[in-house]
C-alpha cells in the first residue's frame, strides 16, 4: 500500500465513509454486464451448490444443486447455468468490425492484404469477490474436458455441449482476469478497492457487504450508519436463530447455514426423494403425484433459503456498479477494452476452428507468453492510469518518479551542427522531489506527438530540463509545441509507451533447457469426468 | 534466492585438506574440462555454482579463452548492460588478442570502461558483429536476435538471476552453455500474479538455472569453493549464514586483510566504528531504537558521516595484493531501497564526497539488486531492518542481506537502529507453501539472526 | 501440555492455572503451537495460550465471538476421506513413500499396522507408540504405519502431547503423514493450507526428533538445518495427503518441512518468556470466567475486559482469521485510533506515529494553503510527518483537479 492510499484510509477513518483513490472510473463497464453470485458446497473443491446470475437487477435467476453431493444434479445445473451463460457469451461474437492488415506469406514472404474480424463488444462478467472468479476458474477446470454426445466416445454420461462450452469459456475469462487492467471478468471488491479506501484493511475490504458498508448503510441497520460499525453489524450481526443477518458473499456459506438452514432443507428434500422413488415403486398414480409434490415443495425450499443467501450479495453488486457509474471513465478504457474485445475474439475463433479445450496447464512456451503479456499490460496499465488520473500521476509524484510545476522561463537553444534543432531548456517550479540526476531522460506528459527531455539540473524547488524531440524538423519549434512561462507541466521519468516484449519461440521450438517441446495431449485429460 | 540440487562431489575442499589455492585450481580445472571437452554423451549444459568473490569471472574469462583458442565462436549472456559492460572491460584487458563484439541497444549506449580497448567493436545490430571471436549482450537483447547465427557455444554469466523465460527466449541460439551465478543472491521477480504456474518445473518467472536443471537431471552443478573476495573475517560467516548446504572458505587467512588508517580517530563514535571494522572486519554502529520510516535522517547521515570519515581519516588497504589508499572508488554504500540510496547520495554530496561517477572517482551508492556482482574494499550498509516497525518478506529476502554483506574484501560497517532481534522474534512466521517448489534456504529468520549475533560483537554505540 | 500430567507444579504453573480459574485446561495441540506463529509479539495470545485458556468462551463472554466453525458438510466429507485412505489399506500411501524414500518400485513390501492402544491414557500411549517406533525402524527393510501414534514434545518445561495422524516407518527412519482434505489440484494446493499444515507436520517431526534424541541418550542438536542420523530419527519432508483434483481418491505429496521446523524450535524456545509475561502482570488477576452450575459465565464483562487489557496485544487484521479475540482486539484498536487497524503494513510508512489522530494531524499540515513546501522542513516534522504532509498535499491538489472535491 502507498503512502496516499494510506492517507486516504487514515481520511476514511475520520469520516467513517469510504474516500475517493481515483477521479475517474479505470476500469471498462460494460452496458450489459452479467452479475453471478456462485455459491459452493463446503467440503469439496469447487463443487457448486447455487449460482444466482443475471443482466437485469430486477430480475435474477438462480440456479442450484438440490443434493450437492448428487453427480446428475451437478451436471444438470452445469447444463442450466451453461444454457444461460454461453447464449450472453456468444451473443457477443455476432457483431464485428473488420479490420485490414497485413500479413506476411510464410512461404513467399510477401506482405499480403488480410482482413480480420473484431467482435465490436465482449461480455463483462461481474462476480462479488476474488473468492468467486477463484470458484469460476475451479468450474471451467472441472468442466471443460466434459464429454457430450456429439463426443467419438460419449462416455456413461454425456453431457449437453454447452457444459464443456461454458467451461472453456470460463477458463478463458478467469485468465484473462489475470492480465492486469483487463475487464471481461471483474470481482467487485476489486473494482471498489480502485476507486476508493475504506478506514478498515485491505483483508477486511475482502468482505463485499462490510466493504460496502464504507458506502451506504447497510439494510436492516438500525440507526443507519457507515463506516466501521456499520462494517463490524454486516460481519458479526446474527438473529436469534444464530444465523448471519448479512449472509457472506460466498462462495463459501456460513457454516451455521449450513448447519441449522441447509442441512435440514437437503435432509428434507432427500426423504422427499425417497418418498417419490417408493411411491415410483407402487405404481400408485396418486401417491406418485403426492411425492412429486413434496419434491416439489422442498426443492422450493431449498431454492427460498439459497435465494435469501445470495440476493444480499446480489444488491451488493449492483449497488457497487451504480456508484462506479458516477465516475467520469478514463481516457484509456477505450484503448484496453478494445485489448478484451480481441481476447474474446480470438477465444470465439478458437471454438468456432474447432481447437481442443485449454490443457490443464500451460505448456512453457505459453505459460512464458503469458506472463509477458501480464508485464506488458501492467506497465501500459501504470501509465495510462497515471495520464488519466491525476491521483494515480500524484502516486507518481510522491514516489518521485514524476514531477509537475509551473514553467517560470523558457531558455531558447540550439543544438550544435551543421542544421541546428530546437533544444530549448524550460525552468520548472514544482513542490515535487524527483529521483532525477542531471543527464537522466524524461518524458512530458499528455505531449502530442510525444515529447522527450533530459534533466539538467534539479534542484528543491526548481528542476530545468532540456526538450529534446516533439518540436518538428524545423531550426525553430512548431508553435504550441514548447509550454510556455506560466503553462503547467508534467514530466516523468517513466517511460510513456510500453515496451514491447521480446519474441519467444513456438511450443514446437521448446528447447531442451526447458524440457523440448511438449508431448500433445498429455495435459488434456479427454473425457475426464472428476467428480465423485 | 534459489538452490540446485546435488553438487559434484569434492570431498577434499570440504574437509578443508588442500591450499585454498590449490583446492579452487582444481575445481576450475575439472570445470574447463567438462566445458572445452566434454565427454561423449555429456549433457549440453554445465552448471557453476559460485559464491561471492569466488574466481566467477576469471572463470568467465578464462573459459571464454579456452573455447575461442579450440576454435569456437561464442556469445555471452550477462542479465544488465553494467554486468555486459564489466565484462566486456575484463574480458578486453585479460584477452587483447581476442575480438570481442558488445552488442547493445539503439538506445543504451555502453559504458567507457568498455569501449576504451582496441579489441572491443559494439553495434546495435548481430549482424555487424557475427566476424567477432565473443558476442556479449544482455539476455533482454539477445532475445531479439534472429536464430540463424553461428553460435554453437554460450556462456550465461549470472544465471542465477536470470529468469526462465528469457533463458527460453534465448536457448535457440546456442547447442551447449556455460551456466555461471551465485545461487545466494536475489531472485528474479515479477510484479504481475504467476501463482498458477508455481511448482512447474518451467515457472517461467523462476530462475533459469532452476529449470534448467529440472529438465536435465544429468547435470550436477560444479562449485567454486573459495571466496577471494571475502576475507576471514567474513567468509565463514556469510558461508554459514547464507550457504548452510555448500559451504566455501576464504582464500586468505586471519589478518592477511587489513586496514591501517593514516589520521587517528577523533574519538566519535563513527571513528571507533571504523577502527572496529578496521581491525575485526566488521562494525555495527547502532543508533538508538526508534521506529522511523525509510530515509531515517539519521541513520541516513550516520551512513554518510561514516563514509566522510573513512576518506578523510586516509585508510590503507593491506592484501595479498600489496597496499593501496583507500579511495572513493572503493567504498560502496548499500540499501534496500532506491530512495534510501537517493537520500544517502544527497547526504553525501552536502559532505562533499563524490557520489557522481561521470564527474571522476565516486562513492558507489545502490540497493542491492544493483550490487549485485560488485566487489569494494570497504562497504557501508543501511541494514535493511533498521527502524522498521515491521519486517516483511522484502526486508527477510536472504538473498538481500547475503549481497549486502558480501561485497568487501577487507571489512562492513553496518549501520542500524536497535531493535531488530526483537523486531524478528515478533515476526509472523506463516508463510505459504506451494507445492513442487524446492524450498528456499537459509530461512531469511535464521540468516538474519547469524549475521546479527556476529555484528553485535562489534557494536559500537551512537547515541 | 496437560496440567494433570505434571509432577510437582511450579510457581508459574501455578500462577497459570490461577488465570484459567476453574475451566478445564485447553491442551496445547500441534495446531495451536503451531499458530504460535502467526502473531509471535501478540503477549496477550501468548499468555492465554500458555495458561490454556478457553478462547472462545472468552471472546464469547466479552461480546465479540469468534467467526469461526465448520460446515457438517466439510466434517462429513473429511471423515469420509480418511476412512477411504485407510479402507484401502493405505495402499495409496506407499508408492509416494517408495519414491520419496528412493526405494525401487519392485520391492514388494507388506504394510504392518501394530496397534498402539489408543484407549490407554497419553503417557502410557506415547510409550506404547515410542516402543513401537524403535521396533519398527530396527528392521530396515519392513513397512510399517503406526495410524493415530502419541508423541510428546517438552514446551516449556513441562509435556505436551500431540497426535500425528500417522507415521510411517522404513529404513530406520519415520516419516510424517498429514491428511488433510483441501484438494490438490493438478499438482498445486492452497499454499496458505499447506503452509498450515507444513507447520503443524513440523510440531510432530520436532518431537519425534527429541524422542530419538531422548531414546539415544543425546542432545537435541542446536544446529536449525541438521538432519538426525539416529534410529526412528524423522525425515525432513512429511507426506501431506489430500484429495486428488475433484475426486476423493488419495494423493500424497512430499511437503520439506525445515524451513517450518527451525521456525517452530523457535517459537517454542520463546515460549519460557511467560515467566516475565506472569511477573507483570497485576497480583490476583484472572480471567476466570466465573460459571455458576448451569454453566453460564457470571465474571462482570467489564472486569473480564480489564483483566484481557491488562496484557498488551500485537493487534493486526490478520488476527480476525487466526484468533479468536480478533474481533475484541479490533474493537480495542480502533476504539485507541491505532494505525495497525488498517493493517501492519501502515506502519512502514507512517514511522513513530502510532494513532490515526497523529497522523491526520500530521497530513494536515500539508493541506493547509500557503504551506509551500519548502516550510514543511522548516516546521520542525520527522521525516514520516513530512512525507504525509507531502503526500496530503498532492491529494488535495490531484483531487481538485479532478474535480471531486
Amino acid at each position: 500500500m502507498s503512502l496516499l492510499s494510506t492517507l486516504a484510509r487514515l481520511e476514511a477513518v475520520r469520516g467513517q465513509r469510504a474516500e475517493p483513490l481515483a477521479t475517474v472510473r479505470h476500469r471498462h463497464l460494460s452496458d450489459r454486464p452479467m452479475v453471478l453470485v456462485p455459491l459452493a458446497a463446503a467440503g469439496e473443491a469447487g463443487a457448486p451448490l447455487a449460482v444466482l446470475l443475471g443482466t437485469d437487477r430486477d430480475a435474477p435467476r438462480l440456479h442450484l444443486v438440490p443434493q450437492p453431493l448428487n453427480r446428475t444434479q451437478r451436471s444438470e445445473f452445469l447444463a442450466a447455468m451453461a444454457a444461460d451463460v454461453v447464449p450472453y457469451l456468444e451473443s457477443f461474437g455476432e457483431q464485428v468490425e473488420l479490420l485490414e492488415g497485413s500479413e506476411k506469406d510464410p512461404v513467399s514472404g510477401e506482405k499480403l492484404p488480410v482482413v480480420r474480424e473484431l467482435c465490436a463488444d465482449a461480455p463483462q462478467l461481474v462476480v462479488p469477490n476474488a473468492a468467486g472468479v477463484a470458484h469460476l476458474a475451479l468450474l471451467g477446470r472441472s468442466t471443460r474436458f466434459r464429454r457430450t454426445a456429439e463426443d467419438p466416445d460419449p462416455g456413461e454420461y454425456p453431457a449437453p455441449t454447452q457444459v464443456p462450452l461454458l467451461g472453456r469459456w470460463l477458463t478463458h475469462l478467469t485468465d484473462r482476469a489475470q492480465v492486469p487492467g483487463s475487464s471481461m471478468l471483474l470481482s467487485m471488491t476489486g473494482l471498489l478497492a480502485r476507486h476508493w479506501a475504506t478506514g478498515q484493511s485491505n483483508l477486511e475490504d475482502q468482505h463485499l457487504a462490510a466493504r460496502m458498508a464504507w458506502h451506504l448503510s447497510p439494510s436492516g441497520l438500525e440507526p443507519p450508519a457507515t463506516g466501521a460499525v456499520a462494517a463490524e453489524w454486516v460481519e458479526s450481526a446474527r438473529d436469534a436463530e444464530g444465523l448471519l443477518v448479512h449472509p457472506p458473499a460466498g462462495p463459501s456459506t456460513d457454516p451455521k447455514f449450513d448447519e441449522r438452514v441447509l442441512a435440514p432443507a437437503i435432509l428434507r428434500y432427500d426423504a422427499a426423494v425417497a418418498v417419490r422413488v417408493r411411491a415410483e415403486g407402487s405404481r400408485d398414480a396418486a401417491e406418485s403425484e403426492r411425492a412429486a409434490g413434496l419434491v416439489e415443495r422442498a426443492r422450493a425450499e431449498l431454492a427460498r433459503v439459497l435465494l435469501a443467501a445470495a440476493l444480499p450479495t446480489w444488491h451488493d453488486v449492483w449497488h457497487g456498479l451504480e456508484l462506479l457509474r458516477e465516475l467520469p471513465p478514463a481516457d484509456h478504457l477505450p484503448d484496453r477494452w478494445e485489448g478484451d474485445r480481441w481476447s474474446f475474439t480470438m477465444h470465439r475463433d478458437r471454438v468456432a476452428a474447432g481447437e481442443p479445450p485449454q490443457p490443464r496447464r500451460d505448456d512453457a512456451v505459453t505459460a512464458a507468453r503469458k506472463l509477458a503479456q501480464r508485464e506488458r499490460e501492467q506497465a501500459k496499465l501504470e501509465i495510462q492510469e497515471a495520464l488519466d488520473d491525476p491521483l494515480a500521476m500524484a502516486e507518481r509524484r510522491l514516489a518521485g518518479e514524476a514531477f509537475a510545476g509551473e514553467v517560470v522561463d523558457v531558455v531558447p537553444e540550439w543544438s550544435a551542427g551543421r542544421s541546428p534543432k530546437p533544444r530549448p531548456l524550460l525552468v520548472v517550479r514544482t513542490g515535487d522531489r524527483p529521483h532525477a540526476d542531471p543527464g537522466r531522460e524524461v518524458y512530458r506528459a499528455h505531449a502530442e506527438p510525444a515529447q522527450r527531455a533530459e534533466i539538467v539540473s534539479a534542484e528543491s524547488g526548481e528542476v530545468v530540463v532540456r526538450l529534446l524531440s516533439g518540436m518538428g524538423r524545423r531550426k525553430d519549434p512548431e508553435p504550441g509545441s514548447v509550454p510556455e512561462v506560466g503553462s503547467r507541466v508534467v514530466f516523468t521519468l517513466f517511460e510513456l509507451a510500453p515496451r514491447q516484449s521480446a519474441p519467444l519461440p513456438e511450443p514446437a521450438d521448446t528447447p531442451w533447457t526447458h524440457g523440448g517441446p511438449p508431448v500433445v495431449g498429455e495435459d488434456s485429460p479427454a473425457g475426464a469426468d472428476e467428480w465423485e | 534466492m534459489s538452490f540446485s540440487g546435488e553438487l559434484v562431489p569434492n570431498p577434499l575442499d570440504a574437509a578443508g585438506a588442500l591450499p585454498p589455492g590449490e583446492a579452487a585450481d582444481r575445481a576450475v580445472a575439472g570445470i574447463l574440462d567438462a566445458v572445452v571437452r566434454p565427454r561423449p554423451g555429456a549433457p549440453r549444459g554445465v552448471v557453476v555454482d559460485s559464491p561471492p568473490g569466488a574466481g566467477k569471472s576469471t572463470l568467465v574469462v578464462r573459459a571464454a579463452r579456452e573455447l575461442v583458442d579450440a576454435g569456437e565462436r561464442l556469445m555471452i549472456v550477462a542479465q544488465t548492460n553494467s554486468q555486459v559492460d564489466d565484462l566486456v572491460d575484463r574480458l578486453a584487458s585479460k584477452a587483447p588478442e581476442m575480438s570481442i563484439g558488445r552488442l547493445h541497444a539503439s538506445d543504451a549506449k555502453p559504458a567507457p570502461e568498455a569501449l576504451r580497448h582496441a579489441n572491443v567493436t559494439a553495434k546495435d545490430k548481430v549482424a555487424d558483429l557475427l566476424e567477432q571471436d565473443v558476442v556479449i549482450s544482455t539476455a533482454a537483447k539477445w532475445q531479439w536476435v534472429k536464430a540463424e547465427q553461428p553460435w554453437r557455444q554460450a556462456i550465461v554469466d549470472e544465471a542465477y538471476q536470470m529468469r526462465s523465460d528469457a533463458l527460453l527466449a534465448v536457448a535457440r541460439l546456442f547447442e551447449r552453455a556455460l551456466f555461471v551465478g551465485d545461487p545466494g543472491q536475489l531472485d528474479p521477480f515479477t510484479v504481475v500474479g504467476t501463482d498458477q504456474w508455481a511448482g512447474l518445473s518451467y515457472d517461467p518467472s523462476s530462475s533459469a538455472v532452476v529449470t534448467l536443471l529440472a529438465h536435465n537431471p544429468a547435470i550436477r552443478p560444479h562449485r567454486l569453493p573459495v571466496s577471494w573476495r571475502l576475507p576471514a573475517s567474513a567468509a565463514p560467516l556469510i558461508s554459514s549464514a547464507f550457504y548452510p548446504y555448500t559451504p566455501f572458505r576464504s582464500g586468505t587467512g586471519p589478518g592477511e586483510r587489513t586496514l591501517r588508517p593514516g589520521v587517528r580517530a577523533d574519538g566519535s563514535a563513527v571513528d571507533t566504528a571504523i577502527d572496529e571494522a578496521a581491525e575485526s572486519g566488521w562494525a555495527l554502529l547502532e543508533l538508538p531504537a526508534r521506529h522511523t520510516v525509510r530515509t531515517d535522517a539519521q541513520a541516513v547521515a550516520a551512513v554518510a558521516q561514516t563514509v566522510r570519515r573513512l576518506l578523510d581519516r586516509e585508510l590503507t588497504a593491506v592484501s595479498e595484493q600489496g597496499s593501496a589508499p583507500l579511495t572513493a572508488g572503493r567504498v560502496a554504500v548499500g540499501t534496500a531501497h532506491r530512495d534510501q540510496a537517493a537520500a544517502v547520495r544527497a547526504e553525501l554530496a552536502r559532505l562533499g564526497v563524490p557520489v557522481d561517477p561521470a564527474l571522476g572517482e565516486a562513492v558507489t551508492v545502490d540497493t542491492a539488486n544493483r550490487l549485485q556482482g560488485r566487489e569494494y574494499d570497504v562497504t557501508v550498509v543501511l541494514h535493511p531492518l533498521s527502524g522498521r516497525p515491521d519486517a516483511t518478506a522484502f526486508h527477510l529476502e536472504t538473498g538481500r542481506l547475503c549481497v549486502l554483506a558480501s561485497r568487501h574484501r577487507h571489512a562492513c560497517i553496518v549501520v542500524a537502529r536497535a531493535g531488530i532481534a526483537e523486531l524478528l522474534d515478533e515476526h509472523p512466521s506463516t508463510e505459504p507453501v506451494q507445492l513442487g517448489v524446492a524450498v528456499k534456504f537459509p530461512d531469511g529468520w535464521e540468516a538474519n539472526h547469524a549475521v546479527l549475533a556476529r555484528l553485535s560483537e562489534h557494536r559500537v554505540r551512537l547515541s | 501440555m496437560n496440567v494433570s500430567h505434571l509432577g510437582q507444579a511450579s510457581p508459574s504453573l501455578r500462577r497459570l492455572s490461577e488465570l484459567r480459574g476453574a475451566a478445564p485446561q485447553r491442551s496445547l495441540d500441534a495446531r495451536a503451537l503451531a499458530a504460535l506463529a502467526a502473531n509471535p509479539g501478540c503477549r496477550r495470545r501468548a499468555l492465554l495460550d500458555a495458561a490454556g485458556v478457553d478462547k472462545t468462551a472468552l471472546a464469547d463472554r466479552l461480546g465479540r465471538p469468534a467467526p469461526f466453525g465448520q460446515s457438517p458438510f466439510a466434517i462429513r466429507r473429511g471423515l469420509q476421506f480418511e476412512s477411504r485412505l485407510k479402507r484401502d489399506g493405505y495402499a495409496v500411501l506407499m508408492e509416494p513413500l517408495r519414491r520419496l524414500l528412493g526405494v525401487p518400485e519392485d520391492e514388494v513390501a507388506s504394510l504392518a499396522v501394530p496397534d498402539l492402544l489408543p484407549s490407554l491414557s497419553p503417557a502410557m500411549r506415547t510409550e506404547r507408540t515410542s516402543a513401537a517406533l524403535a521396533e519398527a525402524a530396527a528392521d530396515p527393510s519392513a513397512w510399517t504405519l503406526l495410524d493415530r501414534p502419541m508423541l510428546r514434545l517438552e514446551v516449556a518445561g513441562s509435556p505436551a502431547y500431540l497426535e500425528p495422524d500417522a507415521l510411517v516407518v522404513h529404513g530406520g527412519r519415520c516419516t510424517v503423514v498429514e491428511i488433510k482434505s483441501f484438494p490438490v489440484l493438478d499438482g498445486s494446493a492452497d499454499p496458505a493450507k499447506v503452509g498450515a499444515a507444513a507447520r503443524q507436520a513440523a510440531v510432530y517431526v520436532l518431537a519425534l526428533q527429541q524422542a530419538a534424541a531422548r531414546a539415544a541418550g543425546r542432545e537435541p542438536s542446536a544446529d536449525p538445518y541438521a538432519e538426525q542420523d539416529l534410529p526412528g530419527a524423522p525425515e525432513l519432508t512429511v507426506l501431506l495427503v489430500c484429495p486428488k483434483d475433484f475426486s476423493n481418491r488419495p494423493v500424497a505429496m512430499p511437503v520439506d518441512v525445515r524451513r517450518e521446523l527451525s521456525t517452530t524450535r523457535r517459537q517454542l524456545s520463546r515460549m519460557t518468556k511467560v515467566e516475565q509475561l506472569l511477573a507483570a502482570l497485576p497480583e490476583g488477576m484472572t480471567f476466570d470466567l466465573a460459571r455458576d452450575d448451569s454453566g453460564a459465565p457470571t465474571r462482570p464483562v467489564e472486569e473480564l475486559t480489564r483483566a484481557v487489557e491488562a496484557v498488551p496485544a500485537a493487534y493486526g487484521p490478520e488476527c480476525i482469521s487466526t484468533c479468536e479475540l480478533g474481533f475484541h482486539c479490533r474493537a480495542q484498536a480502533r476504539c485507541a485510533g491505532a494505525v495497525e487497524q488498517l493493517g501492519r503494513g501502515v506502519r512502514g510508512e507512517l514511522g513513530s506515529l502510532r494513532t490515526v489522530e497523529a497522523a491526520l494531524a500530521a497530513a494536515g499540515r500539508g493541506a493547509e494553503p500557503g504551506v509551500e513546501p519548502a516550510l514543511l522542513a522548516e516546521l520542525g516534522l520527522d521525516e514520516a510527518s513530512e512525507r504525509l504532509a507531502y503526500a496530503a498535499r498532492l491529494r488535495a491538489e490531484a483531487l481538485a483537479a479532478g474535480g471531486v472535491r
